[in-house]
């Protein structure tokens, strides 16, 4: 008996020194881990002030309300390039909302029964989940050539918004797909259950009950949309041409914010405007980001309610 | 037994090759309560889904023999059409992410009615028919999903009933809720039963025995697949059971 307690002591003895030790290589990684988050946040606010102090004294009205001057002279202001933005922004969702909610509607709510027939669709249905899993890892020019290629030339729509918005229709559809058949797979079968069990059709359920219960989920596809029309360059260079004018039909062409700052910053000596430039596309992906911030989070209240 | 409402012949069902159901033949009367009983994976749920084919939207299922309503072979009744006479309450309450008002005039709107004063009529009957009406009448505006677990249930009671079902399909609709919740549904099933054929699918032995005027009795055999061993007035179920095994589950001594 003796010796078992003293066996046991021993035991505890050690059992405390391991611990002392455990938690002193805890302090190290969490110290480093500490460390590691100070130098990102460090590099953020390095990289966005830099940008916004710079680019902040070359921001006035003015600069904001006349167009540039074009030229190599990198003189006057941005407004025709902020409209070019808008304009491209809203023409590109307005094709790829609906292409993109559409096929995510029908791969998640529809595939699965078609599927069961015949094998032919089988194998349609899982080349279409593939092709959306690559087309979201293809670097944007790629997108880019293949607008210029077909839109461009072959179609003969030009150097235009209307090139621009297709090919950029291409780039963000496999976000809104994505993020509308995760929006959609989170709605719980229950209330498809529900709705069917009391006489609703299929669509009618889809119309009814899943569409509205997954739209914040789909309202952040599509933010994160725009954002990555506001900053793409590469693919508009050769898509939207680079006309300093405002486009006053489709068929023009433009050049947005991140198009105008790659002109500026390439080819003129204007610094100055080009970080103006840069700061005011900065705060418009901030105030993005809040945005998807916002709605995301009316999204998860929605679901915490729902358990 | 007097009219029958629901009706099953020599039906079976697989899901792929494995049979779930074997040779069920049963007559469920009309206007009266029937419980389905037996241990799980017996079967009986999937019964209880045979009759607004719900079983229809689990990939792999197909069915031999017939099931009848009011004498008509429902699968050649459109099965949307089908839900709207028979209604169906589940385990687990499921109200839409809508205010009340909107729950229970979901049926009525899908069905086709847009008339806004009707549809205020309907969800006043259908409430007060769930015995919810005095507790949520001055909250119609409130979300479904702010209601207490035994209200949330008692409204989808209400939403199946706005559609003026003749049949109410109820898996387990007290299994997740509180002793007192679940006494109030189980008043309600009763007072439903003067106008709807109900069928009720329940663990619960004295819950059976308080609600049901008939009870069947499910069981699986050796390669799992589930039979009806006996059915009879609930009383002569839990008195006198013809069958050695109904005897066996009702006394508990097993299940």
């Amino acid at each position: 008996m003796d010796e078992r307690s003293s066996e046991i002591a021993l035991i505890h003895k050690a059992q405390a020194l391991n611990l002392k030790k455990e938690q002193r290589r805890q302090s190290f990684w969490v110290a480093l881990m500490w460390l590691f988050g100070l130098i990102t946040v460090s590099i953020l606010i390095l990289v966005v002030g830099y940008v916004l102090l710079k680019g902040g004294t070359a921001i006035n009205w003015e600069f904001l309300t006349t167009p540039p001057k074009g030229g190599l002279s990198g003189e006057g202001g941005i407004s025709t390039t902020i409209g070019t933005t808008f304009y491209l922004v809203g023409l590109t969702l307005l094709i790829a909302t609906p292409l993109g909610v559409g096929a995510a509607m029908f791969l998640i709510e529809y595939a699965g029964e078609q599927s069961l027939g015949s094998k032919f669709l089988r194998s349609m249905i899982s080349v279409a989940n593939f092709a959306v899993e690559t087309l979201a890892g293809i670097p944007s020019i790629i997108f880019g050539l293949f607008g210029y290629a077909l839109f461009v030339s072959t179609l003969k729509f030009g150097f235009s918004l209307l090139s621009a918005a297709l090919a950029g229709a291409c780039l963000v559809l496999p976000t809104i797909i994505r993020t509308t058949e995760e929006a959609l797979l989170a709605v719980p079968n229950d209330y498809r259950r529900g709705s069917l069990a009391l006489g609703a059709t299929k669509w009618q359920t889809l119309y009814r009950v899943v569409l509205p219960a997954s739209t914040p989920g789909i309202i952040t596809g599509i933010i994160l949309s725009v954002g990555r029309v506001i900053s793409e360059t590469a693919i508009f260079f050769v898509t939207l041409g680079g006309s300093y004018r405002m486009p006053t039909s489709i068929m023009d062409s433009g050049r947005t914010l991140a198009l105008h700052l790659y002109y500026l910053a390439m080819d003129t000596r204007a610094f100055d405007k080009a970080m103006g430039t840069g700061a005011v596309l900065v705060v418009m992906i901030i105030l993005i980001n809040l945005l998807i911030d916002f709605v995301s989070r009316k999204l998860t209240a929605g679901v915490r309610r729902v358990r | 037994m007097k009219d029958t409402k629901l009706e099953t012949i020599n039906y079976s069902l697989y899901y792929g090759k494995f049979r779930a159901l074997k040779d069920i033949s049963i007559k469920i009367p009309k206007n009266k309560v029937t419980a389905l009983i037996g241990p799980s994976g017996c079967g009986k749920s999937t019964f209880l889904r045979s009759f607004n084919r719900m079983n229809d939207l689990i990939p792999g299922v197909h069915t031999e023999g017939s099931v009848l309503i009011d004498g008509e072979d429902i699968f050649k009744v459109d099965p949307v059409a089908l839900r709207q006479n028979v209604g169906m309450v589940f385990q687990k309450p499921n109200p839409f992410p809508k205010s009340i008002f909107e729950n229970i005039a979901y049926g009525p709107r899908v069905t086709g009615l847009k008339d806004h004063h009707k549809l205020e009529e309907i969800v006043e009957r259908s409430l007060r028919s769930a015995a919810l009406w005095d507790e949520v009448k001055d909250n119609l505006g409130k979300s479904g999903l702010d209601l207490s677990g035994g209200q949330q249930q008692r409204m989808c009671i209400a939403r199946a009933l706005a559609v003026e079902p003749t049949v109410i399909l109820m898996d387990e609709p007290a299994a997740s809720l509180d002793p007192i919740a679940t006494l109030k549904i189980e008043d309600l099933i009763h007072e439903l039963s003067a106008n709807y054929t109900i069928v009720i699918v329940t663990h619960n032995m004295q819950q059976a025995g308080r609600v049901a005027d008939f009870t069947a009795f499910f069981l699986t055999d050796e390669s799992r697949t589930g039979q009806l061993v006996e059915f009879n007035e609930t009383k002569t179920i839990f008195t006198n059971p013809r069958d050695r095994r109904t005897e066996d589950y009702i006394t508990g001594r097993f299940g």
